[in-house]
C-alpha cells in the first residue's frame, strides 16, 4: 500500500498530471529555452534539483511555518536553492550557463515549483512530498527534452550538438527561433489532448458495454 | 492537515512570524554564501582559461600574454587591471618576442551588446583573428558571425587601412574587405563596426610598431603556473 502510494505520486507527475503537457505549468522556461536538446536537459536538471529540494525542506519543516508567512518562507527556500544551481551551473558547465543566461535566475518565478509546495509539499509527509516533486521534474524535465529535441532536429539538423544528416539538409531556421517553440508546443499539446479524448471515449465505451451487459 | 489547522487556530504573534523569516533569511544567506565562496575559485578560472585560449586563437602563434592599459599616454604591463579601465592583451611567441595585441571590443548589434576579441599586428597593420566573445544574436540568422567558419577565416589577413568594409558576399577585391554573411548582414555589419571604432580608439595610444612593452617574468610565471 505505502509503496503504491509514492509509485502513484511519482507517475501522476509524469504522465496523468504532467506540468506541462496537463497542467500547463513553467510556461517561460519551456519556450525560453528549448532550442536544442543539451539546454533543454540543463534547465530540465536544474529546476528538478530546486524542486526536490525545495519540497523536502518545504515539507519537513511544514509544522514550523506559520500560515500567515508560507509563501514568504517558500520563496527563501526557492531562492536559495536557486542560487546554488546558478552557482553549480556557472562552474561547471560555463558554455551551457551563457546559453541559459537569464533563466536560471527565473527559475524562482517558475509556478511550477511554487504551486508544488502550496499544493503538495506543505500538506504531506516528507516522503511523498519528495515522490511527488521528482515526479512533476521528471515530467518537466521529459517535457523539455522532447521539445529541445524536436526543435533542434528540425532547426538545426543536430542532436545534442551531433550532426543528423548530410549537408543538403535545410536547417529550418525558424523551429529555433521563438515561434518554433510555440509550433511544437501546440503541436504536442494537440496530440495529449487528442490522446485523452481517446482514451475517455474508450472508457465511455467500456462502461456503456458493462452497463449492457449486467 | 488538520493538526495544523488545531495548532494554528488562534494567529500566531507578530513575533513568531518574523522571528520565522529572519532565521529563514539567515540560514539562505548562510548556504548561498557557501555556495559562492566554493564556486568562485572554479568561476575565476573559468573565465581566466577562457580569456588566454581566445587571446591565443586570435593571435597565431602566440605562447604568453600579459594585460596592457593605458596609463598617462603610456602602454604599460599590469598585474590585475582596475574594473573600468579598457585592457588590451600583448600577445608573445616562444621567444618572448612581441607578435600583436588581442584587442577586447564591444558595441551593440542586432538584439544586443556583442563582445568581441580581435588579434592585431601592429607593424603590419592587419587584423589577424576574430573571436565573439560574447553575443545574443539571432540563432540560426545573426549567430552566423561566430558560427560561419568561412566568414571567421575572413578575419585572418584583413588589413585596417584605411577602415575595414564589408561587402555583399563574392565581391571582396582589397585587402581591406570582407565578405558580410548572407542573412547576417546587420551583425557582420556590426562586427565590422566594432573593430573599425575600437582601433580608431586605441591607434593613437599604441607605440610605434618595435617599441611594445616586453613581457614581465613574474607575469609569465603567474599565467603559467594557472594554466
Amino acid at each position: 500500500m505505502k509503496k503504491n502510494e509514492s509509485y502513484e505520486e511519482f507517475i501522476k507527475g509524469v504522465w496523468r498530471d504532467n506540468p506541462v503537457f496537463a497542467q500547463v505549468l513553467g510556461m517561460c522556461p519551456m519556450l525560453a529555452v528549448t532550442n536544442s536538446a543539451i539546454n533543454a536537459v540543463a534547465m530540465g536538471m536544474a529546476t528538478f534539483f530546486v524542486l526536490v529540494g525545495s519540497s523536502f525542506l518545504v515539507s519537513s519543516f511544514r509544522n514550523w511555518i506559520p500560515k500567515q508567512v508560507r509563501i514568504s518562507c517558500f520563496i527563501i527556500i526557492i531562492a536559495t536553492f536557486v542560487t546554488i544551481a546558478d552557482y553549480t551551473l556557472l562552474a561547471l558547465v560555463p558554455t551551457v550557463h551563457k546559453e541559459l543566461g537569464a533563466f536560471i535566475p527565473l527559475i524562482v518565478a517558475n509556478c511550477l515549483i511554487l504551486g508544488r509546495q502550496e499544493a503538495f509539499a506543505s500538506r504531506y509527509p516528507t516522503r511523498l512530498a519528495v515522490m511527488d516533486a521528482v515526479g512533476m521534474a521528471v515530467g518537466f524535465l521529459i517535457a523539455l527534452l522532447s521539445l529541445g529535441a524536436v526543435r533542434e532536429i528540425l532547426g538545426d539538423g543536430a542532436l545534442f550538438g551531433v550532426k543528423l544528416f548530410s549537408v543538403n539538409f535545410e536547417p529550418w531556421v525558424i523551429m529555433i527561433l521563438p515561434p518554433g517553440g510555440f509550433l511544437t508546443l501546440g503541436v504536442i499539446l494537440l496530440f495529449f489532448n487528442w490522446f485523452k479524448f481517446k482514451k475517455d471515449e474508450f472508457l465511455d465505451d467500456v462502461a456503456e458495454a458493462e452497463r449492457r451487459g449486467s | 492537515m488538520t493538526t495544523d489547522t488545531n495548532k494554528q487556530a488562534a494567529p500566531p504573534s507578530s513575533i513568531r512570524l518574523v522571528l520565522t523569516l529572519a532565521i529563514a533569511g539567515l540560514i539562505s544567506g548562510i548556504a548561498i554564501i557557501g555556495i559562492y565562496e566554493s564556486t568562485l575559485p572554479t568561476i575565476t578560472a573559468n573565465k581566466a582559461r577562457e580569456l588566454r585560449e581566445a587571446v591565443f586563437k586570435v593571435l597565431p602563434g602566440v605562447t604568453r600574454m600579459q594585460a596592457l592599459v593605458n596609463r598617462n599616454g603610456e602602454l604599460v604591463a599590469v598585474e590585475a587591471p582596475d574594473k573600468d579601465e579598457p585592457v588590451i592583451y600583448g600577445g608573445y611567441d616562444e621567444t618572448r618576442e612581441f607578435v600583436g595585441y588581442a584587442m577586447p571590443a564591444a558595441g551593440p548589434g542586432f538584439q544586443d551588446t556583442i563582445a568581441i576579441l580581435y588579434g592585431y599586428k601592429p607593424d603590419e597593420k592587419l587584423v589577424v583573428g576574430m573571436e565573439v566573445l560574447e553575443s545574443r544574436e539571432t540563432p540560426g540568422l545573426g549567430d552566423k558571425i561566430y558560427k560561419d567558419a568561412v566568414w571567421v577565416a575572413g578575419f585572418n589577413a584583413l588589413s585596417v587601412e584605411p577602415e575595414i568594409v564589408a561587402v555583399k558576399k563574392g565581391t571582396k577585391s582589397s585587402a581591406n574587405e570582407i565578405d558580410a554573411i548572407t542573412g547576417a548582414t546587420i551583425s557582420s555589419k556590426a562586427v565590422v563596426r566594432i573593430i573599425n571604432e575600437a582601433h580608431t580608439a586605441w591607434s593613437s595610444n599604441l607605440p610605434p610598431p618595435g617599441s611594445e612593452p616586453t613581457i614581465q617574468e613574474t607575469e609569465t610565471a603567474n599565467t603559467e603556473a594557472g594554466q
